[in-house]
């Protein structure tokens, strides 16, 4: 089954964490913030340059860079 | 002779005016009303400083309750207590070994879940621990209920709810915290949910150190840190529980046993680390999920973990309004038109203030001239009073002054709608390539 990231995503979609590719501080915000194998992201709205987009996350409204969603595995 | 808590408190440089002051930590992710609770608690009652050797910056303050003295000690807003930065450390060394006789962890009633990871992890460290679910206003506004009762009946501790920013809760927190500190409060702090994996490899080592830790801190929670080769710990520990309990050869060798078994099972060391993590994300999301609401791999629809969400219309209503402002066709538009407004109606709008504020004020520099003039006052006063300081001062107050006096309401005004965080989201792309973020499109714009 090929890996696909957060990216691949388009509004209104949703998948689960497979696992996180990032690393150091960003990967710790991510976890802090729910973002472990398992959870449920769902892909809310894009901005209006493609980047950042905003990701549901356990209840919460989060936006990311696309250079930190790649680093999110989902399936 | 110093006792073990006035060395703490003296390293800590925690200020007690009366040996019967209990000490209290303040804990909670950033943005909850940690500081809103801390200032509504002490007043004026306060210092400032920075924790001892760091650059992070630190508040106590003095709270009477029933005549006794509470210090509280507010900590730096942390998501976790894991110690991966330089905040997290602190709090979690001050709540090992800062003599404190309770810790508050304050909640954000909006996103409890999340909230829920820190005050879990707090609840590994100590077992005198009062919730403090805040922002309860703001939770009522977005439709989400929550069930304090189940609440602390799933977390065993205390839990109060507060909207801190109206004063609310405060007074039911005292009372707890006072009759924790009595001894009037059991508490029986739910533990972590850890996977079966990490308890098999976990148990011989913990109780290898319940034997030598005698009850001075939580075994597992030791055991699994000396497993993920925590080293901020080792200087903390060897200082209050003397040299010997991580020297010792028995514990290396159980901890090595214990990696072993892991890495038979294809844990490394770095896994570890992530599966512990999980373990307690999940154990948070148990708890919401069993105090009500239907949370379960739920994502940003706008209900929350842990509570009862009315009709979600609140949410639904934010995320239509999104969908317009931070559109590709509409978003950039009205951000623009936005800002082409505020800045034209402070231009305009300042104009007749200013005129107004000018005449007047030169008006009374000519009064003040007749004055100088009529008591004979010598020229290099006059220059130096009236035409140094008040016309100086005159020119900039009919000048800066109704500008402002329009922008920053009108700002403000933007900010209490959450328009802002929509701007910092449209612009971060571009922001980025100047190597800036986003948020700084708003520093640029009152600039």
């Amino acid at each position: 089954m090929k890996a696909n990231n957060l990216t691949s995503l388009r509004e209104g979609e949703s998948a689960r964490v497979a696992s996180l590719l990032n690393t150091g501080r960003i990967k710790r915000r991510l976890q802090d913030l729910g973002l472990v194998e398992g959870t449920r992201v769902q892909c809310i709205q894009k901005s209006p340059f493609g980047d950042p987009v905003a990701y549901g996350i356990r209840g919460a409204v989060i936006a990311l860079r696309t250079e930190d969603a790649q680093g999110v595995l989902v399936r | 002779m110093v006792t073990a808590d006035q060395a703490a408190n003296k390293e800590f440089m925690v200020v007690k005016t009366n040996t019967t002051d209990q000490i209290i930590a303040l804990a909670g992710n950033p943005n909850v009303g940690k500081s809103t609770v801390f200032n509504a608690l002490t007043g004026m009652n306060q210092h400032t400083g920075n924790w001892p050797g760091k650059t992070v910056g630190s508040a106590q303050g003095t709270h009477h309750h029933h005549g006794s003295g509470y210090i509280f000690v507010d900590l730096p807003g942390t998501y976790s207590i894991m110690a991966h930065s330089a905040e997290e450390e602190i709090a979690r060394d001050f709540i090992l070994f800062g003599g404190a006789d309770a810790t508050v962890v304050v909640c954000d009633a909006t996103c409890l879940e999340r909230n829920l990871n820190l005050v879990l992890q707090v609840m590994e460290l100590t077992a005198n621990v009062v919730v403090c679910v805040n922002l309860l206003d703001e939770a009522e506004k977005k439709g989400i209920l929550i069930d304090l009762e189940a609440l602390e009946r799933e977390l065993g501790v205390p839990v109060v709810g507060a909207s801190a920013r109206s004063g609310k809760g405060l007074a039911e927190l005292m009372e707890k915290v006072e009759a924790l500190c009595a001894g009037a409060i059991p508490t029986n702090p739910r533990g972590v949910r850890y996977n079966s994996a990490i308890e098999r490899a976990v148990s011989s080592l913990a109780l290898l150190l319940e034997q030598r830790l005698e009850g001075r801190m939580n075994s597992h929670w030791l055991a699994l840190r000396v497993l993920e080769q925590d080293t901020t710990l080792a200087a903390g520990i060897k200082k209050r529980l003397g040299p010997g309990l991580l020297d010792d050869e028995a514990l290396w060798e159980a901890a090595d046993a214990a990696l072993a078994s892991l890495e038979a099972e294809g844990i490394s060391r770095e896994k570890l680390g992530d599966m512990v993590v999980s373990c307690i994300v999940f154990s948070a999301e148990e708890i919401a999920l069993s105090v009500g609401g239907d949370a379960a791999g739920c994502a940003g629809c706008g209900r929350c973990g842990g509570a009862v969400v009315r009709a979600g219309g609140a949410a639904d209503r934010d995320r239509r309004l999104d969908k317009v402002l931070t559109s590709r066709r509409t978003g950039i538009p009205i951000m623009l038109a936005l800002l082409c407004g505020i800045l034209w109606l402070t231009i305009t709008g300042a104009n007749y203030p200013s005129r107004l504020l000018s005449d007047g004020l030169f008006w009374v520099q000519d009064r003040l001239t007749g004055f100088f003039c009529w008591a004979g006052s010598p020229d290099w006063l006059y220059g130096a009073l009236v035409l140094g300081v008040y016309r100086v001062l005159a020119w900039v107050v009919a000048v800066m002054l109704p500008p402002m006096a329009i922008f920053f309401p009108l700002f403000t005004l933007l900010e209490d709608f959450g328009y802002l965080p929509r701007v910092a989201f449209n612009l971060d792309h571009q922001f980025k390539k100047a190597k800036a973020c986003g948020k700084q499109a708003l520093t640029m714009w009152i600039g």
